[in-house]
């Protein structure tokens, strides 16, 4: 395979005077997005925080029935995932495309990798009766069964919208690695991969919150 | 050449990415979703004339509140002005081309218009009797109307919105053209700016206010629920959180639009720029603090109330300077009366009225007594419709020469402009007073007594409506035979006014250059 070229024209959107403004532009955008993400996530958070000080014995109680070892495995797959991002980013600044290539399959791998092990630990949360909707029993054996089911109702919402967001994630990451395999404009490649890597870092970050605030309550 | 007959066929305008078309795109949509809003008023107003509950049954009368209060609020008031002339004449007075994302821009209609289709669908589907706030538990346990459509409707329209405000905000940060600095900027520009941050900080927290209600209400999930250990004044906290701020996405916009046309019509630099300026920001960042005033009498904590009650009054002074400025704008001016001037001085009027009402019920003491009556109702529409609708009208009619390239009928828009002043008061003002006697809202029958008033009211409603259909008639008129408008009809300062009527497609053939502030009255232009 033949070293792309870095000396493509590089065609600016109309509306832009220079690519650099462009660039600037569509970063600045991304950024915005993910404050608007911030604050849709926040909203869950805070209800989660109030109902916590409310009934903080059940809430510590019925996180201690997750799987906060297996969700710690998991969360240090996908921050190394984070980082493999961030490796492709420098790769793609760098015009090497093959690098590029083999960091963003490994960025999807870790990611996929992710989605598979909390599928796991859902299944395994089904099996022990913990799933508090969907007309299935309810099986916590702690005290105060009612308002547990409440910490549950938090637990699968907040990780399942976290879930979705993996998947549009993984979605975006797998139409960058079309975009490098044909690698067009180096610049523009290395530019969306940058703003995708972005969108993916904050993912990571969420993740953080999620776990800090969910999986390690009352331990 | 402009940017109305760059192209024709259906799919040079639903496939445009050209912002000006979008912003027909959203005229016409928005104009739709008005006359729906209107039409539900219309029968809540003739059900009200008679005391007793006979024109509608208490479940039609609930539905058509609710209609009424949606479609207005999320598909009318808050696009409105941001992405009709937002959209139309941001680029144009920053002297871009185009908005940063003219993808996104197109896409964000669409979002707006897959969010409507859910919510009609919810109307047609055995209607909804929430009102627009969707209070829990009734929203997700006792109505039995189509709750979950609608929400997923104004959970869509949310997404729309906050991709308007990111293009904005994007627009405005890198779109400028040489040398027009921040302080250069139009108020109108402000304006926006202000909004889309509200836009894009406040929307998010009602998407998941929203999809909270709806896994409760769709899986049985309890997170507002008191039976299963929720709280459902929680859903209150977090709705208002997004609703108050959204007011001000409402009426920010309107500020921006009267301080252009007052500054045209009096042919004067606008008093105190740098104080307008920032009292928009300052209305947008109070705007966050003041959500718990729809609450005091919900059981919240008292000192919560104390502080949100002293953080409402605080929104008053941004808003008084700015009519201050408005008036000293006004002072020695060589002031026209033309139709977008009326309007205009009937924002200030009515809005004052509105803003001084907001006091009243921002008062801990007195708002127990008028919480939940028509006092309340006649305040809000002051703001919404006085103020805001008075300068959507406003500016429709000053821009209408540079949007399409005609002039509208001068006397007709006058006409119009006093029947809507005096038909709006006619509506709302009996509506303070039978507030203050303790009318309650959201009923469909009342006492005796408060019959002429009501009377007196829905009257003014038909002059409201006849107001209303004018400008939709002679401004449709206008597009075939109103007289060709040149560049600059009202010899106004302005970017946007420095190019031909109607704008060619790409706006400005070389970028423009700056050297001046805005509302360069003084100098000829």
């Amino acid at each position: 395979m033949t070293r792309p070229n870095n000396q493509t024209t590089v065609i600016v959107a109309h509306q832009f005077e220079t690519l650099e403004q462009q660039f600037d532009a569509d970063l600045l955008g991304m950024w915005l997005f993910l404050v608007t993400e911030a604050l849709l996530f926040s909203g869950a958070f805070l209800a989660l925080a109030v109902y916590y000080h409310q009934y903080y014995d059940t809430f510590s109680a019925a996180a201690r029935e997750l799987h906060w070892l297996l969700a710690g495995f998991n969360s240090v797959i996908l921050l190394t995932s984070g980082l493999a991002v961030a490796l492709a980013e420098q790769a793609a600044d760098q015009h090497r495309r093959r690098l590029t290539l083999w960091w963003l399959s490994a960025t999807i791998a870790l990611g996929v990798a992710f989605l598979g092990l909390k599928g796991y630990e859902y299944y395994m949360e089904y099996r022990a009766g913990l799933v508090p909707f969907l007309d299935q029993p309810f099986a916590f054996s702690g005290p105060d069964p009612h308002n547990a089911m409440l910490f549950y109702n938090f637990y699968f919402a907040i990780t399942g919208l976290h879930a979705l967001h993996m998947i549009i994630g993984l979605m975006v990451l797998l139409v960058m690695l079309v975009l490098t395999y044909r690698w067009r404009e180096g610049a523009r490649v290395a530019r969306q991969v940058r703003i995708a890597g972005l969108y993916w870092a904050f993912v990571d970050i969420v993740w953080v919150l999620v776990y800090c605030s969910l999986y390690l309550l009352g331990r | 050449m402009n940017y109305l007959n760059a192209g024709y066929g259906l799919k040079s305008w639903l496939l445009t990415l050209d912002h000006k078309r979008v912003a027909w795109l959203y005229f016409i949509s928005i104009t739709g979703f008005f006359f729906l809003g209107g039409a539900a008023a219309t029968l809540v107003r003739l059900e009200l004339i008679t005391p007793a509950g006979d024109l509608l049954s208490s479940d039609a009368y609930n539905q058509m509140f609710s209609l009424h209060g949606i479609v207005m609020v999320w598909f009318f008031l808050i696009p409105s002005i941001p992405a009709t002339m937002g959209n139309f004449l941001l680029p144009l007075m920053l002297g871009a081309r185009d908005m940063a994302f003219p993808r996104l821009n197109l896409m964000s209609w669409y979002v707006f218009i897959l969010g409507g289709a859910f919510t009609l669908t919810a109307v047609i589907a055995g209607g909804i009797d929430t009102g627009w706030t969707f209070y829990t538990p009734y929203s997700t346990m006792f109505s039995n109307g189509a709750v979950l459509a609608a929400a997923t409707g104004v959970f869509i329209v949310g997404f729309s919105s906050i991709l308007t405000g990111i293009n904005f905000i994007v627009t405005t940060h890198k779109m400028r053209a040489p040398g027009l600095t921040w302080f250069r900027l139009p108020l109108f520009v402000w304006a926006q700016y202000a909004t889309s941050l509200i836009m894009v900080l406040a929307t998010p927290v009602l998407s998941i206010t929203l999809v909270l209600l709806g896994v409760e209400r769709a899986f049985g999930i309890g997170i507002f629920d008191p039976a299963l250990g929720g709280d459902p004044i929680l859903f209150e906290h977090l709705f208002w959180f997004y609703s108050h701020p959204a007011v001000y996405i409402m009426l920010l916009p309107a500020m921006g639009v009267v301080s252009e046309v007052i500054a045209c019509f009096a042919h004067k630099r606008i008093f105190g720029y740098k104080v307008m300026a920032f009292s928009i920001l300052a209305i947008a960042l109070f705007g966050f603090l003041v959500w718990g005033h729809h609450m005091f009498v919900s059981g919240q904590s008292i000192y919560a109330g104390v502080a949100f009650s002293l953080l409402s009054f605080l929104v008053s002074v941004p808003s008084a300077l700015k009519i201050f400025n408005w008036l000293a704008t006004l002072y020695k001016g060589h002031i026209r009366f033309d139709a977008p001037m009326l309007f205009a001085l009937s924002f200030i009027g009515l809005f004052l009225i509105g803003g001084l009402t907001g006091v009243f019920v921002a008062t801990l003491a007195l708002d127990i007594q008028m919480h939940d009556t028509y006092f309340v109702v006649a305040h809000f529409h002051y703001i919404m419709v006085g103020g805001m609708v008075s300068a959507y009208m406003a500016g429709l009619h000053f821009w209408w020469p540079k949007i399409t390239g005609r002039l509208y009928p001068e006397m007709w828009a006058r006409v119009s402009a006093i029947i809507v002043f005096a038909g709006f008061n006619l509506t709302f003002f009996p509506q303070f007073i039978l507030g203050w006697a303790g009318m309650p809202r959201r009923y469909h029958a009342y006492a005796e007594e408060f019959q002429l008033l009501n009377v007196f009211s829905s009257a003014g409603a038909g002059m409201l409506a006849v107001g209303y259909l004018l400008p939709l008639l002679y401004l449709i008129w206008s597009l075939r035979y109103g007289a060709r408008a040149g560049g600059n009809p009202w010899d106004a300062r302005g970017l946007e006014w420095t190019v031909a009527s109607p704008p060619p497609k790409e706006n400005f053939a070389t970028v423009p250059r700056v050297d001046s502030e805005a509302y360069a009255y003084d100098t000829p232009q």
